[in-house]
């Protein structure tokens, strides 16, 4: 049986929930349908392999600190992503469709989540080479055991989702 | 076929490019650019077992994420397959003397082919390396609430400080992962 303190925790988390899902709350029915997140995916994993951000050898040489490859691309990707999106925010403020944009902040807590999270992250990361975009990058590019990762990765989804309720967040 | 598609992208042409989703998907429909989600909404499709954090609609909410790592299997299938580099990947010098006392020597295709071929799912280093590292990738992005992309790219171009502090740790355990962990996992036989 929960606790009060512990159900209080709860109710915080799955607060936090309704946010990062919420804005799925007032979808315009003349939105883009699937397909075009298929194709912007399409380009997304074309993007990801050419530049190699999905090699095994290129993630072990950025951990290294001995090529600048990794490095470049997120120096470059970031900018890019920062300006993309104030000025939406902040100058455009509509999307395709004409809704407001809504960015639905995150729930700092104690910040124990992201850092152990994140680390938790980062060492799988270095074992496989691969963060979930790449692990499925990866599947399609023809390395086929990167079908037991995904599954594996579930998994540690899954688990994580059953031990929530016990961990710091 | 030409060439130059199956060259790899340099590092100037790949990262202006990756940055652009985040701000494509918010235009596109206030979509947030993250691909752990998707690990959930499987999850939420497949086993959700009464488990509040698996128990909403993934139809409504992740339907278009799912789309779109689809479409990432599908650029994997061309940029990696079709039209995929033949020759080995351009790493520094001294991360292929890295590798090599390692035991890596074959820097063709994307992943070492011993480590990540199927019979490598026999023995203890693969089944570390794929399946062990395939769970901390699931957990700890879930834990963290975001990846590479959701924290590393949208958080921060949102300029949110959970995800600066997510992708510190995402730096931390990548580099407690190279120095200690892989060394010790690829000794293994």
């Amino acid at each position: 049986m929960t606790t009060p303190v512990e159900s209080r925790v709860d109710v915080e988390l799955d607060d936090d929930d309704v946010h990062e899902l919420s804005a799925e709350q007032v979808r315009d029915p003349t939105a883009p349908g699937l397909w075009i997140y298929l194709l912007v995916g399409t380009l997304f994993g074309i993007v990801l392999t050419k530049g190699e951000a999905i090699s095994w050898f290129r993630i072990q040489e950025m951990f290294r600190f001995q090529g600048f490859h990794m490095f470049g691309i997120f120096a470059t990707a970031l900018p890019t992503a920062i300006v993309g999106v104030q000025l939406l925010k902040q100058r455009w403020r509509r999307t395709l469709s004409g809704e407001t944009v809504v960015i639905p902040p995150k729930h700092l807590g104690s910040g124990v989540r992201y850092a152990a999270g994140g680390t938790i992250f980062g060492l799988g990361w270095a074992l496989t080479g691969a963060c979930p975009g790449p692990l499925f990058a990866l599947l399609g590019s023809g390395v086929t055991t990167m079908a037991v990762a995904i599954v594996s990765a579930m998994l540690g989804t899954w688990t994580y989702g059953r031990l929530r309720h016990r961990l710091p967040h | 076929m030409p060439e130059m598609l199956l060259h790899p992208w340099p590092w100037y042409v790949a990262g202006p490019l990756i940055g652009l989703f985040a701000p494509l998907l918010l235009w596109l429909g206030n979509r947030l650019f993250g691909v752990s989600s998707n690990l959930r909404h499987l999850c939420s499709a497949i086993a959700p077992r009464g488990i509040p954090y698996l128990s909403y609609d993934w139809r409504r909410e992740g339907g278009w994420n799912l789309a779109f790592v689809a479409g990432i299997v599908v650029g994997g299938l061309l940029a990696g397959l079709v039209f995929g580099n033949p020759e080995p990947v351009a790493v520094a010098a001294s991360t292929r003397a890295s590798l090599a006392s390692l035991g890596v020597h074959d820097l063709t295709g994307l992943v070492p082919r011993e480590l990540f071929a199927w019979s490598s799912l026999a023995t203890a280093r693969g089944w570390i390396v794929i399946v062990g590292g395939g769970f901390l990738v699931g957990f700890g992005t879930a834990y963290a609430g975001g990846c590479t992309s959701g924290h590393g790219i949208s958080g921060v171009a949102n300029l949110e400080k959970p995800s600066f502090i997510a992708l510190g740790g995402f730096f931390a355990g990548g580099l407690l992962g190279t120095f200690v962990l892989l060394p010790l996992v690829l000794g293994l036989r």
